[in-house]
């Protein structure tokens, strides 16, 4: 930008003017951002941090108690436990299913088949649909008397239970139907799968490898890196779900699928104790946190990376 | 032999796995369709015998739901242009300007697309509430108009794959930052404009929570609400759930299938950082 300015630029008060507004102008263009970042993050991060040491009703007076909300929750309050123990649950089935049926679709259309564009279309559809559509459409599927559900496992022999009114089998309906939207995660893993260089495969078999030996030393170690991040999006996913639960079962039966996303939004929206619920979440948070965190650092020891190898020769 | 073998596996596995998922769809349209009493049969059929389509209307008219489809049109369309403006504003000041803190301010962009929905929505449930935005549809509009993380990172990716040669020609020409940013910025990434409009209407018109949380009045709902309304007020009226569910399912089918392409670009593109 100097090549159009003389040399005795740097003297002149209408460059000097220039120089200072150039330096603004790429803080008016992120200035959106920044100003929706402290007003609608920020802001609202710390407040919630610091109203987690209070008790604090949305009318009535606020009063300082340090952790006593915090030492509640895990002392005092089986809802917490309850709700904790449902959420890990549901993600201990849900996450691992989700992963393995993506990827076994994407593998599916990843073969060169005919009309896999229309194929994977029907597997992303209910990917775009609302969370309440899809909980209302489940629910005369589920239904127990009658429900198309229960008259297809009765065609086979098999009694079903009555899904959602039953809490040994609420929670297994919810992994079900959550399962149904994994569409993204599949269009992922397809575009993983698609940047795995073809030669590789040749080369293989020109070793004569097997289909098996191809798949688990080829295409498993290559697709780690989308696995690592299918992994994480699914399980902040997993310990977020709540339309499903409030629009499905309303934590029913008997809060055999209150998960800790909908303990935390009726503390909040329908006791109103906003201190309480601000721990609750934080709480959430710091979890979510550490599982991430702990994923990241077991990657080093199962996530594959194409250049670590180069450097290795 | 064995290849011809391998193909009918997978077809009928493609085949079975697309009934499969499927199914909940022709389900829900076809119960839709049904007279009440035969919703109620056993063993239940899959088509109805005669096909009621007047379910449909009167489903629409059992709630307010013209309202409702005038409060999802406003909170989309104005979302959505919001973030386009302000996410491409900000997008091209990461992307084509130097400046102090800009990779840090950077990695805090990124970092918030990790932070749960639940920790920030008490807080602003409060802040939205001081403002007087409660019960108004203006707590899910304005909001977007200052960018999204998500739509920002995907247009900074794209904008740093156009050669700089470009504004560096315009500036010659006398053209200023701004002018270069809506006059030759705007229309190359127009493609990854098309794609957030798409995503975030998408979101907007699906979104439950949002107004389940900020809204109360029900002249203010939305679609979304007034569907999970229904089971709380006609508690057995199944068909028209259903109806109202297909209805509503309509807009984000046929934004899908119309840019079914630009979706699942879109989609893959996020996993390649």
């Amino acid at each position: 930008m100097k090549t159009d300015v003389g040399v005795n630029a740097e003297y002149n008060p209408v460059y000097q003017k220039k120089k200072k507004w150039n330096k603004i102008v790429p803080y008016l263009f992120i200035s959106p951002w920044i100003i929706g970042f402290i007003v609608f993050t920020l802001g609202p991060l710390l407040f919630s941090f610091i109203i987690s040491f209070f008790n604090w009703p949305i009318v009535g007076e606020k009063k300082f108690i340090g952790l006593t909300n915090y030492i509640t929750m895990f002392t005092d309050d089986p809802l917490f436990w309850s709700s904790l123990w449902i959420t890990l649950k549901f993600a201990l089935f849900f996450v691992p299913l989700n992963i393995i049926l993506a990827l076994l679709l994407a593998m599916l259309l990843n073969q060169k088949v005919k009309g896999s564009s229309w194929f994977r279309t029907f597997f992303y559809v209910p990917s775009v649909i609302s969370g309440v559509a899809l909980a209302m459409i489940w629910g005369t599927v589920y239904d127990g008397e009658y429900g198309i559900l229960n008259y297809l496992l009765s065609l086979i022999g098999i009694e079903g239970p009555n899904w959602l009114n039953d809490t040994s089998w609420a929670l297994v309906a919810m992994v079900i139907a959550s399962l149904w939207g994994q569409g993204t995660m599949m269009l992922i893993f397809l575009s993983g799968l698609k940047n795995i260089p073809q030669d590789l495969y040749e080369a293989a078999e020109i070793d004569g490898a097997g289909k098996i030996y191809k798949f688990f030393k080829i295409t498993v170690p290559l697709l780690t890196p989308t696995i690592l991040f299918n992994l994480i999006m699914t399980i902040i996913g997993a310990f977020q779900t709540l339309t499903l639960a409030l629009v499905l079962t309303g934590g029913g039966p008997l809060q055999s699928t209150y998960f800790y996303a909908m303990y935390v939004y009726e503390n909040a929206f329908k006791y109103f104790k906003m201190g309480y619920s601000s721990a609750n979440a934080w709480v959430m948070f710091i979890i979510i946190l550490s599982l991430t965190m702990l994923v990241f650092k077991s990657s080093s020891v199962w996530v594959y990376y194409e250049n670590e190898v180069k450097n290795d020769k | 032999m064995q290849k011809g073998l391998h193909k009918f596996f997978v077809y009928t596995l493609l085949i079975l796995l697309s009934i499969l998922f499927l199914a909940p769809f022709i389900w829900m349209v076809t119960t839709a369709l049904k007279a009440p009493d035969e919703l109620y049969q056993y063993p239940p059929k899959l088509l109805p015998s005669t096909w009621h389509f007047e379910n449909f209307l009167n489903a629409w008219n059992s709630q307010p739901f013209n309202l409702y489809l005038v409060n999802s049109l406003i909170v989309t369309v104005l979302t959505t242009i919001g973030q386009i403006i302000s996410s491409t504003l900000v997008a091209y000041g990461f992307a084509r300007f130097k400046f102090k803190g800009r990779d840090f301010l950077f990695i805090i962009l990124l970092a918030t697309m990790m932070i749960p929905w639940d920790v920030t929505m008490i807080p602003q449930y409060m802040a939205f509430n001081m403002f007087g935005w409660i019960n108004s549809l203006k707590a899910l509009i304005i909001p977007s108009w200052f960018g999204s993380a998500f739509y920002i990172f995907l247009l900074r990716q794209f904008i740093m794959s156009i050669p700089k040669e470009l504004d560096e020609a315009a500036r010659m020409d006398g053209a200023n930052v701004f002018q270069i940013y809506y006059k030759i910025y705007l229309p190359l990434v127009w493609p990854v404009i098309v794609l957030i409009a798409v995503f975030n209407i998408l979101g907007t018109w699906n979104d439950y929570l949002g107004p389940l949380i900020f809204l109360n009045d029900q002249s203010k709902y939305t679609l979304t609400l007034g569907l999970a309304q229904f089971k709380g007020v006609h508690d057995v009226d199944t068909n028209g759930i259903m109806a109202v569910t297909f209805l509503i399912s309509i807009v984000p089918l046929i934004l899908f299938f119309l840019a079914q392409k630009k979706i699942v670009e879109g989609v893959q593109s996020t996993s390649l950082k």
